[in-house]
């Protein structure tokens, strides 16, 4: 009996919490991997439409995007509610474009250089006229890959 | 002596104490920022710009799938009122004809499907049908597919397995200048 009694107090009864620290590190280090900080505001607003034969755009870095939309409210004094072109973080017109996949295409390693798409994230309420002159634009400057972002359908 | 004692107190070691606290709030602030958004989407190639108009090609009627979307987004599937949700269907009907029916593609190889839209169609429906032009494509692919190979289609297969089956039913979507109606201002 004397004996058991004495285990008892011996044993401690708490956890370790020294090892917490590191556990939290490496939760930390995995969200700051898997983070992709917004590079600057949206000024339009983009809800793209719904479609089921999604493909996953692979490599981040071989990927342009080019947003289509209304501008968000904040700017409709200055820009109106026409859908415009937001390229970075500003707005811009069909003719920046040809510049803006260049200013992409030197940050490529040449080799990959092929394999560059555009991701067209074009607002579903927009009418084709915008996006028709974007893309005969891509074709002009022979960026022909290209991407219509779209979210999977809910159903089915 | 009293000196000495104070450099007793004094530790070698700093207070790692908080340095849980200091890695949960760096951890809080990386989940909050965190957006996990996969980038998906319909790929499509553009066919190259050439300055010359197009050579005109005449083809067999039966071989063409046409599909007109107006600024109302209503859908003219070879002359005749259709709605999307039947689209997906009869293109298949369309490229594969299996009944061999005169008025259907000869051959998968000869079909061509020309989609045509305003200016003034919404983004919303276009997408939709090309999505399902699209899907009806990919699901002749995963039959043909099943049937040569007994694998479903995807875009992990072998190369040479994708090539032959898209040798067998190529996809020929040929898109026409949009039409000047119904822009919004």
């Amino acid at each position: 009996m004397a004996h058991f009694q004495k285990k008892r107090g011996k044993a401690s009864p708490e956890v370790s919490t020294a090892s917490l620290p590191d556990i939290i590190f490496m939760l930390l280090f995995f969200f700051m991997v898997v983070t992709v900080l917004r590079d600057g505001e949206r000024k339009v607003k983009v809800v793209v439409p719904e479609a089921t034969q999604l493909q996953k755009l692979e490599q981040k870095s071989l990927v342009n995007h080019i947003w289509i939309g209304r501008p968000v409210e904040k700017f409709q004094d200055l820009y109106g509610t026409k859908p415009r072109i937001q390229l970075g973080d500003k707005f811009a017109t069909e003719n920046d474009i040809p510049l803006f996949l260049e200013q992409h295409k030197i940050k490529v390693p040449e080799p990959q250089r092929p394999q560059i798409t555009s991701s067209l994230k074009v607002d579903g309420d927009v009418t084709m006229g915008i996006v028709s002159d974007v893309k005969t634009i891509l074709r002009k400057s022979g960026q022909l890959k290209v991407n219509y972002s779209a979210r999977p359908k809910q159903t089915r | 002596m009293a000196k000495k004692s104070s450099r007793d107190r004094m530790k070698n070691e700093v207070n790692a104490g908080s340095m849980a606290d200091i890695a949960f709030l760096l951890l809080i602030f990386f989940l909050v920022t965190t957006t996990i958004d996969v980038d998906k989407g319909i790929t499509v190639k553009l066919p190259p710009w050439s300055d010359e108009p197009p050579e005109i090609q005449q083809m067999k009627t039966r071989n063409v799938f046409s599909v007109l979307v107006n600024a109302q987004d209503q859908l003219l599937v070879r002359g005749e009122l259709t709605d999307i949700t039947d689209l997906r269907e009869r293109a298949k009907e369309f490229i594969a004809n299996p009944q061999r029916r005169d008025d259907l593609s000869t051959n998968p190889k000869n079909a061509i499907i020309s989609l045509k839209n305003d200016r003034g169609t919404s983004y919303k429906q276009y997408l939709a049908v090309y999505n399902e032009l699209k899907a009806a494509y990919d699901e002749l692919w995963d039959e043909e597919c099943l049937k040569m190979y007994s694998i479903p289609y995807s875009d992990d297969l072998p190369i040479a397995y994708k090539r032959a089956i898209k040798e067998k039913i190529p996809m020929v979507l040929s898109e026409a200048e949009p039409t000047n109606f119904g822009e919004e201002n």
